[in-house]
């Protein structure tokens, strides 16, 4: 596995994280641990991406964030989803299936 | 949007919190990393040195989390201010001489654009001004004459060009005040006048038709000025009476605050023109301009070849009064700019070339220090700030340089401007009524923005241009300074020989108007100005109605006047020389046949000892006596003009002549004096005719006492005099006749113009060497191992003079060259404003030249000794 496979699709991260968020409010290892699973290692994400992409959907108000304690009982900041942000995943992911759609027809012509 | 304002804002003032909130919730992200690792079964350690390497700098984290928002591109920009106020500080001289230099062009250029905006950026305060023309007649003197009241009806009723058409005349009221009659200025319209302008009184009632009907009551309208100074601004002023000319008026209405119509000004009374007049009865009076507008879709050209025609027509059918008339047309907005015009531009020329010589001085100080930092530029790019990073410090620097030089540049002007209008005389700045509203305005401020806009990008441009064109790396070692130290040099010497040849042509500038200044004051007048108190009487009640009493009342104020301590000898006048030159009228011979073409003349009635106080001199014949009154044949005395033109070759003494319309009363020739200036100083000369006050006596005469003391002590015991003998006379206008002749208006304008191009010269010839010195002390530092080794090899201290020198001297040499060929250019411009002087005059070429190639030697004669006292070892080692 090359390290370019790790890098993500540009613009992605955000809908990857908005996507992870619509199941539960995670914090930022959670989030990324979860990505990292769920694409069975494909895709890793390290802090110095997710956590200004945390902070910059925070900024436009499409997550929240607040200060909870962990299973484990330590101090963690959790993020959920607010209606904005559902509403930006819905379009993200329209926009998404578009552009695959488009990119396969013209790999399969 | 909102929301990303407020966040970035509360970052900012939490800015610890928000560092502590990253690190815990790295911490977090560090601490479950790591357990998570150990559930897979890595030791402790091993957990944390892969999560560790995982994560990365947790500083470079924190950067790119804060720099998520806005609020870190505005800390990175306070940052460079305050880096770039600390390198001002560190090197307070430059700072302070660039703003200072910067500023001083910025004032200088602001001001005489805030003057440049009142008077041709600034609309007319009327109705679309552009539609407005001045309707003149033309004669065999020149295009621009009065018409007459009966000409204008014609016009009226005959043209198909104007929307409308009325007429003008200046005139100057009797206002009866408590204090006894006092001169007030005015002017007399046609009922329509402030309707063609376009102008609505803002209190009471314009004129109407009726206004101007011979039964109608008299009315007249004020200015916004007036009704400030003499009526306290008071609603109730309409419908007060006034008395004027010694006939109750009532006022109807008050003008706008921003009305003016320069041709009339100043003018707080404006009352309605009359038929019943003596002067509108008669088609030879010729005493009124007209003011007309445009119809719409009529161009200039065609309405000038309309009236044209009926000017023509006129002549023919009133050949007696018109003969050799004709129409001429000029813009409104012409009339009232046109003088003001080319000097405003000749100043706001020079003031651009001040700017950019401070902009060009300023810039070379910029590129010298920018070589001076080559190092820490090249520490910090080593360091890893990114060139753009460089680029934006040197932007932020220069910018900092221009705001700063524009705030103190814009407070400058409004002084400047302060002290420009004072310069202009009250009488000259009254006849240029849009002057009003010199100031600081947005237009203005817009400017001096935009100035300091340019400025700081050109000071931003060129040290950053430098670090882009330079290799980092190289300047790393100190011993690069070679290859790019010859670049900056050429360049530097290339912006020296700009700013040289900026300050040559101002400089000449400067000389040009200088010199006509002095030539216009020496101009010969004709009479010897000095010691001479001058005033204006007038006998507006109805005991100086006859003649008789009006010549006995001259008889009694040369008298009185006479019989005061210092009085030399007093005479009586019609009108004063250095006037206007205005009155005149068509003569004829007496047994010639008619048509001379060239017969009009200025009159001038004057007593019998005006000749002797004013020292005039005589050439043929006699003056006449005092006892040459009605009683005696009638004789006059004209000028060499009026000999030359109308008499060339013959002695025109004991001809008989008459004005046109007055057969009767011949007067005989008895004397030519040498010309009077009658009119402005750079009038031409004028055909002009004295005859005996006591032969045609006035109850409004000017008096000229010549005195053996300061002929200003004498003004206020004139006055006294002359009230003694009736208090109900008003005395008005005291002043010198120097005076008269330094506060003329051309010789106002071009005094002011003299001086302030003047300054401008002197600030560029100072900032311009100052520039030269900088370039040749550089050099000369740069230079200094050089020298050494050339010492070191036997070169005389001499040579070394020789080698500085000779690099200054081809510097200014090149300066002045192209100094001398761009100011023949930019002088030819300026042609209207010289007088008596040509544009490529050689004594003020050559004198510029020498001032500034004196001053340049000065200049690099300090580094040049610097260079010599070079001590070789010394030169040497230091390296």
């Amino acid at each position: 596995m090359t390290d370019r496979s790790r890098d993500l699709v540009q613009g992605t991260l955000e809908m990857l994280v908005l996507k992870t968020l619509a199941l539960e409010p995670m914090h930022g290892y959670g989030i990324a641990l979860r990505i990292e699973q769920v694409s069975s290692g494909v895709f890793r994400v390290n802090p110095g991406s997710l956590l200004p992409a945390l902070s910059r959907m925070e900024r436009a108000g499409r997550i929240k964030g607040e200060w909870r304690a962990t299973e484990n009982n330590r101090r963690a900041r959790y993020y959920m989803l607010t209606e904005t942000g559902r509403k930006a995943l819905r379009e993200e992911r329209q926009q998404w299936g578009r552009q695959t759609a488009a990119i396969n027809r013209i790999l399969e012509a | 949007m909102f929301g990303n304002m407020i966040g970035g804002i509360r970052a900012l003032l939490r800015r610890n919190q928000r560092n502590v909130e990253i690190q815990a919730e790295l911490q977090t992200f560090l601490d479950a990393s790591v357990e998570e690792k150990i559930r897979r079964g890595l030791s402790r350690d091993e957990a944390l040195r892969s999560a560790r390497a995982e994560i990365g700098s947790s500083e470079t984290v924190r950067q790119k989390v804060w720099s998520v928002g806005w609020e870190s591109a505005a800390e990175s920009l306070w940052q460079d201010l305050r880096f770039a106020l600390r390198q001002f500080r560190k090197n307070p001289g430059f700072a302070l001489t660039s703003i200072l230099i910067l500023t001083l062009g910025i004032a200088a250029s602001v001001a005489i654009f805030s003057f440049v905006d009142a008077a041709l950026i600034r609309p007319l305060p009327y109705q679309n001004p552009s539609r407005l023309v001045v309707l003149y007649e033309t004669n065999a003197l020149g295009p621009r004459f009065h018409l007459s009241w009966l000409d204008y009806v014609d016009y009226q009723s005959r043209n198909s060009v104007f929307q409308s058409l009325d007429v003008y005349a200046p005139y100057g009221f009797m206002l009866r005040t408590p204090n006894g009659p006092q001169p007030a200025d005015g002017a007399r319209v046609s009922a329509a006048f402030f309707r063609t302008l376009g102008v609505t009184p803002v209190l009471g009632r314009d004129f109407r038709p009726a206004d101007g009907q011979l039964s109608a009551p008299r009315v007249a309208l004020i200015s916004y000025a007036a009704w400030q100074r003499r009526f306290a601004g008071r609603s109730d002023v309409l419908g007060q009476t006034v008395v004027l000319d010694d006939k109750p008026t009532s006022i109807v209405g008050v003008l706008p605050r921003d009305f003016h119509f320069a041709p009339a000004e100043p003018a707080d009374f404006w009352a309605t023109e009359r038929a019943d007049g003596q002067c509108e009865k008669s088609r030879g009076c010729h005493n009124f301009l007209g003011v007309a507008r445009l119809n719409p879709g009529v161009s200039f050209a065609s309405a000038l070849a309309d009236v044209r025609n009926i000017g023509l027509a006129i002549a023919q059918q009133y050949p007696g009064d018109d003969h050799g008339r004709s129409a001429f047309m000029m813009p409104l907005t012409q009339v009232i700019l046109g003088d003001i015009r080319p000097i405003l531009l000749v100043l706001l020329a020079g003031a651009a070339l001040l700017l950019l010589i401070a902009a060009v001085n300023v810039s070379s100080l910029l590129l010298v220090r920018s070589e001076r930092r080559r190092r820490e530029m090249a520490v910090r790019g080593a360091l890893g700030a990114s060139r753009a990073r460089l680029i934006r410090q040197f932007v932020t620097e220069g910018v900092v340089l221009a705001a700063s030089a524009a705030v103190l540049g814009v407070a400058l002007a409004g002084v400047v401007i302060r002290l420009l209008s004072g310069f202009l005389p009250k009488d000259v700045l009254a006849s240029m009524p849009y002057l009003r509203q010199v100031g600081l305005n947005v237009r203005v401020l817009a400017f001096a923005a935009f100035v300091a806009l340019a400025a700081g990008f050109l000071f931003s441009l060129l040290p950053a241009l430098r670090v882009s064109l330079a290799n980092l790396r190289d300047s790393l070692s100190q011993d690069a300074r070679g290859a790019s130290g010859t670049v900056w040099r050429r360049f530097g010497s290339n912006l020296v020989v700009v700013e040289l040849a900026m300050a040559v042509v101002l400089l000449v500038g400067a000389g040009l108007l200088g010199k006509s200044f002095y030539r216009l004051l020496h101009v010969d007048t004709g009479l010897v100005t000095d010691h001479l108190a001058t005033l204006h009487v007038a006998a507006t009640s109805g005991a100086y109605s006859k003649d008789p009493d009006e010549i006995n009342l001259a008889r009694q104020l040369h008298a009185r006047l006479q019989a005061l301590p210092g009085v030399q000898s007093v005479a009586l006048a019609s009108d004063l020389p250095l006037g206007n030159g205005d009155g005149s009228s068509n003569f004829r011979i007496a047994g010639r046949a008619w048509p001379i073409d060239h017969n009009d003349v200025l009159i001038r009635d004057v007593s019998s000892t005006w000749f002797s106080t004013l020292e005039t001199r005589l050439l043929r014949g006699r003056y006449f006596a005092e006892d040459e009154d009605q009683s005696h044949p009638l004789v006059v005395v004209i000028n060499r003009q009026m000999a030359t033109t109308y008499f060339p070759g013959e002695n025109p003494l004991g001809l008989r002549i008459y004005i046109e319309g007055n057969q009767k009363s011949l007067m005989e020739i008895i004397g030519v004096i040498d010309d009077v200036q009658e009119g402005q100083l750079d009038d031409v000369r004028k055909a002009a005719m004295y005859r005996p006050i006591n032969q045609y006596p006035e109850n409004d005469v000017a008096v000229v006492l010549r005195t053996g003391q300061n002929e200003s002590s004498v003004l206020a015991s004139a006055a006294a005099a002359i009230h003694s003998i009736d208090p109900g006379l008003a005395v008005y206008d005291p002043i010198t006749m120097s005076q008269r002749l330094h506060d003329s208006p051309s010789a106002a304008l071009h005094r002011s113009s003299a001086w302030v191009v003047g300054g401008f010269a002197s600030l560029a010839l100072l900032l311009s060497v100052v520039g030269l010195y900088g370039v040749v002390a550089y050099s000369v530092s740069q230079r200094t191992r050089e020298i050494g080794i050339r010492m070191a090899l036997g070169a005389q201290r001499s040579a070394v003079y020789r080698l500085i020198l000779r690099e200054a001297g081809w510097l200014t040499l090149a300066g002045i060259a192209a100094g001398l060929l761009c100011s023949l250019a930019a002088t030819i411009l300026m042609r209207k404003l010289l007088f008596q002087v040509h544009a490529w005059d050689v004594p003020t070429l050559a004198a510029v030249a020498i001032t500034l190639a004196a001053a340049a030697i000065l200049a690099s004669f300090l580094p040049a000794r610097r260079a010599a006292s070079v001590n070789p070892t010394e030169a040497l080692h230091a390296e």
